[in-house]
């Protein structure tokens, strides 16, 4: 009896190992975030119930660490299938053969061109789309209703152009007696979204471009790019409205109710929701000269090129499934984040709606830039700024010098 | 102490030191205690200190199984290191040899590659090892240390000639009298590697980050970090977590600190 | 067998198996990453052999060189800085019978905290008044305000503050280790042949402290030229600035390698900084050999 017990307990576990090795199994690689580790558990449940031969493992990496974690991965050929990239590390990515384009059989480069925002063509390099995003970000601007109250303005009245913000940043920046600040009008913070809001927004609003259409020259060092950077440098050096690492950064400034305003973006909803006592208002970015640009970006699905057979099909299929229209509606709902796909980012109920609404309204004339390097680009406007403020270079010089080491980066792209 | 006026003051200083040394740690557990509200008044003491941090990270995260991890990994390794670090000390010490200075220098020359650039390689190693999330992939690579045996060995060195010849007259073997004569002799010194090569275990980031891919297996740095998302700057939760990573380094501190400096009397460093 | 051999032979035996260990967990890896400094890697597909033109590059990298000045910098201010404050804190606690143990725990503190937590602390005490408590001093004694780490000149002593701070108690315990190993006798002999108390201290104290100090010169000085952790997150965006003022050597590899995927030229920034650390090492161990 015993022995016959045994001998189908033998059996039933062969039988779940020859089960479980037909299934296909891929990895899915993504950042630590719950609400988004969540909504893929969620996702990964309904496609495999669609699925039954494919198991997706989901397998989340604390965000400071996650190209790390992935570039320590890779040379023993190990890591993920389908990995989520920020869009601006696409360039990187291809240039190391680390993904491959997504195949034409599941994906139609025309209908992705016409139903997705038209700014995600950045994921198409010769033809090919190579990543997908199931979301897209904008940014807007963020004001604290009690500060505005307290110097005396409307607090449903946010800044609606560079003007209005500069005034009312005077009016809600407090010093104490010996002149050190201790609430600032708007909290800056390079290391945040100030950069993009300076290349992507102010130097457009000013009048110039930051990069030729095709991304591959530097159009900034202009009068137009200079006077956008010297009125953010100004904010800090002449108005005195504010101080870069004010509360060690823009973020914790505004959490804490000492900065009126800033400019962030839609992935911030979630912390400043949870700041207990901070009653904020959201904004569509104010223009300068009736003209108004945004920054849209956002996080892709790619296929790794170490996905081959069933498994890339079983990665395309993955990689269909979390962009479809009803799995951008859950990703909405869960994690705040607006949909990639057109036709529902501006549908009315998400136009209207108090908190997404500035930032789709900003969307539909946002641009992503393409980038070669997006963290070394980065670097370089952080250093631009740091000449003017800390070693007094003249916003001419510095915007020249920026330009001139930009390009550079630029050229590296073959 | 009334008859020196000179150690008076020097107490004095010492003590101040001892506050200022300790002040961004009660800044920091004084931040955990409080609200998200009131985390950025200027105020030093919370206004109603309260345990809600620590609840929000211990109730909402496998945090005991990060600990249970954190300390095997650390425990194993630590004695592990105790053990072979002083074996080696204690040969490249007391036995003369030909390449004696080179095994010397070579193992030196291990502190002296960031990890930064062995995390490749070793990832590549577990890998075909078949290590790779596992609790002994994490422990790997910390069984023994350069820094370790450099300490060991400047003990050792302490440890004099006569008291070993002894122990070769009595009829004891070369084990025996590292293990019975000479380890006992730098007890002080083991006390503190053992401090050292549990702290480095416990705070170690990059490595454990890498090799582990389930939840189930992160270590403490790991999981506090893993709290932490893209955008998220929950300055009091992460003042919370780091109290509460530190509290187990702290009792192994304060459990062996007492046998650094106690019954060294008998041995001491030589360079 | 003489009693030579038979000494080499269990020295070999002891070593055999840590020989080993260090052989395929520390060598063979080090010196894979190293050899990649001859070539161009990107972590996918081959590795392309291009001979010294990631060297080349380096030389020709004015950030490069900066970065190579920073690492001095942090070396030459921090050695002295940290081993004198640590012997001075050691004497005099030695010295003390009462609340020694608390006292020691103390300074030791420090050294088991975390630097990602520590690290936004110090950040939050370096900030312009009146939030931050250096500046607030300032002010309160009526100096004037300093940028601390948004200045290209204060920053990096700043963050290294910071560091001196958190290796303190190691060095401390270290030291007093090495000062409780001096025998009672040779304090008692010198007092009876009347020496003072600086006598004492420069003719007992400090040549038997030798090897202790030995000890702590070449592993402070590895700690110091291997500076990452405080600097990754003290700096905005982990970038190692303003102006690249702070960055040292292992950032600029950190980068390199995870930000750039660039293997090939953080393995020869690696070469670089393991050759500094070889010849500083035994240069150190060499001239402060015992006479005896």
């Amino acid at each position: 009896m015993r022995r016959l017990l045994k001998g189908f307990a033998a059996a039933a576990f062969a039988l779940l190992i020859s089960a479980h090795a037909r299934a296909v199994e891929i990895e899915y690689w993504q950042y630590t975030f719950k609400q988004r580790v969540d909504t893929i558990d969620t996702l990964i449940q309904q496609f495999q119930a669609a699925n039954p031969g494919i198991t997706v493992k989901q397998v989340t990496v604390p965000y400071d660490n996650y190209r790390t974690r992935i570039a320590a991965a890779i040379p023993a050929g190990e890591g993920p299938d389908v990995v989520q990239l920020f869009y601006g590390w696409l360039g990187d990515y291809i240039d190391a053969n680390l993904l491959q384009p997504l195949p034409a059989s599941t994906f139609d480069t025309a209908a992705i061109d016409r139903e997705f925002f038209p700014f995600v063509q950045g994921m198409k390099v010769g033809g090919q789309y190579y990543a997908l995003p199931t979301a897209v970000r904008s940014l807007a601007l963020f004001w604290n209703r009690k500060l505005f109250k307290e110097a005396g303005l409307d607090p449903e009245h946010p800044p609606a152009t560079l003007e209005e913000l500069v005034d009312i940043a005077r009016k809600t920046t407090k010093r104490d007696s010996a002149g050190n600040l201790t609430q600032v009008g708007i909290a800056l913070d390079t290391a945040g979204q100030d950069v993009q809001w300076i290349r992507q927004i102010l130097i457009p609003e000013f009048g110039g471009v930051p990069y030729s259409p095709d991304y591959r020259k530097v159009a900034y060092n202009t009068p137009a790019g200079v006077a956008a950077v010297r009125w953010y440098t100004d904010l800090i050096t002449k108005d005195k409205l504010s101080t870069l690492g004010f509360l060690t950064d823009g973020v914790t400034a505004f959490r804490s109710g000492k900065a009126a305003m800033t400019i962030d973006g839609s992935f911030r909803l979630g912390a400043f929701d949870a700041q207990k006592g901070l009653d904020y208002g959201v904004a569509e970015l104010p223009a300068h000269d009736g003209r108004r640009s945004n920054f849209a970006s956002y996080w892709a699905n790619g296929i790794t090129s170490k996905a081959k057979g069933e498994k890339l099909e079983a990665a395309a299929k993955f990689l269909a499934f979390i962009t479809t229209p009803a799995a951008m509606q859950l990703w909405m709902e869960k994690v705040g984040e607006l949909p990639a796909r057109v036709a529902l980012a501006q549908s009315d109920a998400v136009k209207n709606n108090k908190t997404y609404g500035p930032f789709v309204r900003g969307l539909s004339y946002a641009v992503a830039t393409e980038f070669v390097d997006e963290t070394q680009q980065r670097q370089v406007m952080m250093d631009m700024l740091d000449r003017i403020l800390i070693k007094n270079d003249s916003a001419e010089a510095a915007v020249a010098s920026a330009a001139g080491e930009e390009q550079k980066i630029l050229d590296k792209r073959k | 102490m009334v008859r020196h006026p000179g150690r008076i003051l020097a107490f004095t200083v010492l003590l101040l030191g001892g506050i200022v040394m300790i002040m961004p740690i009660l800044f920091m557990l004084l931040t955990s205690l409080k609200d998200n509200s009131e985390i950025y008044e200027l105020h030093l003491l919370p206004a109603a200190p309260s345990l809600d941090n620590y609840v929000q990270i211990l109730g909402h995260s496998p945090f005991v199984r990060w600990f249970s991890v954190s300390f095997g990994v650390a425990s194993l390794s630590t004695l592990s290191v105790l053990f072979f670090d002083s074996l080696v000390g204690f040969t490249l010490a007391k036995y003369r040899f030909r390449g004696r200075g080179l095994v010397f220098v070579l193992i030196m020359s291990t502190l002296m590659i960031p990890t930064e650039m062995l995390v490749i390689p070793w990832y590549v190693m577990a890998k075909s090892m078949g290590w790779l999330d596992t609790l002994w992939g994490i422990a790997f690579p910390g069984m023994m240390s350069g820094f370790g045996v450099f300490l060991m060995r400047q003990f050792f060195l302490g440890v004099p000639d006569e008291l070993i010849d002894a122990a070769r007259i009595d009829g004891l073997n070369e084990f025996q009298i590292f293990w019975q004569v000479a380890l006992p002799l730098v007890a002080p010194a083991l006390s503190a590697l053992a401090i050292f090569a549990f702290l480095g275990n416990w705070t170690a980031f990059l490595w454990p980050l890498i090799v582990t891919t389930s939840p189930d297996l992160y270590t403490v740095p790991v999981g506090l970090a893993s709290l932490s998302g893209e955008f998220q700057t929950d300055w009091e939760m992460i003042m919370t977590g780091s109290a509460i990573a530190t509290i187990p380094t702290l009792v192994v501190f304060i459990l062996l600190q007492r046998h650094i400096v106690s019954g060294i009397m008998l041995t001491g460093l030589k360079g | 067998m003489s009693v030579a051999r038979r000494q080499a032979v269990w020295a070999w035996i002891f070593l055999a198996l840590p020989l080993a260990y260090f052989g395929l967990v520390r060598f063979w890896p080090a010196a894979d990453a190293m050899s990649l400094s001859l070539s161009h890697w990107n972590l996918v597909g081959k590795r392309q052999f291009i001979g010294l033109a990631n060297y080349q590059r380096m030389i020709e990298d004015p950030v490069f060189w900066q970065v190579l000045g920073n690492t001095f910098e942090y070396l030459l201010l921090g050695l002295p800085v940290s081993l004198g404050l640590a012997f001075l804190v050691a004497y005099h606690l030695d010295r003390i019978r009462h609340v020694h143990a608390l006292l020691r725990a103390l300074y030791f503190l420090p050294h088991l905290t975390t630097a990602t937590a520590m690290a936004w602390v110090w950040r939050w005490f370096y900030q312009p008044a009146p939030v931050g408590m250096f500046n607030a001093w300032l002010q309160a004694l009526g100096l004037p305000q300093q940028a601390f780490l948004r200045s290209t000149s204060e920053a990096l002593p700043a963050i290294l503050v910071a560091s001196v701070w958190a290796a303190l108690g190691f060095q401390i315990v270290i030291f007093l280790a090495g000062l409780k190993a001096i025998p009672r006798s040779s304090y008692e002999a010198a007092e009876i042949d009347g020496a003072g108390g600086w006598q004492i201290l420069r003719e007992i104290t400090l040549p038997l402290l030798l090897p202790s100090f030995v000890f702590l010169l070449v592993t402070t000085s590895i700690g110091l030229l291997r500076i990452f952790d405080l600097v990754y997150n003290m700096t905005a965006s982990g970038d190692g600035g303003p102006l690249n003022a702070t960055k040292p050597l292992v950032l600029a590899i950190y980068q390199s390698a995870f930000a750039r995927m660039d293997m090939g030229y953080a393995s020869a920034q690696t070469v670089v900084l393991f050759v500094i650390l070889l010849c500083l090492s035994l240069l150190q161990l060499r001239l402060l050999r015992p006479k005896w």
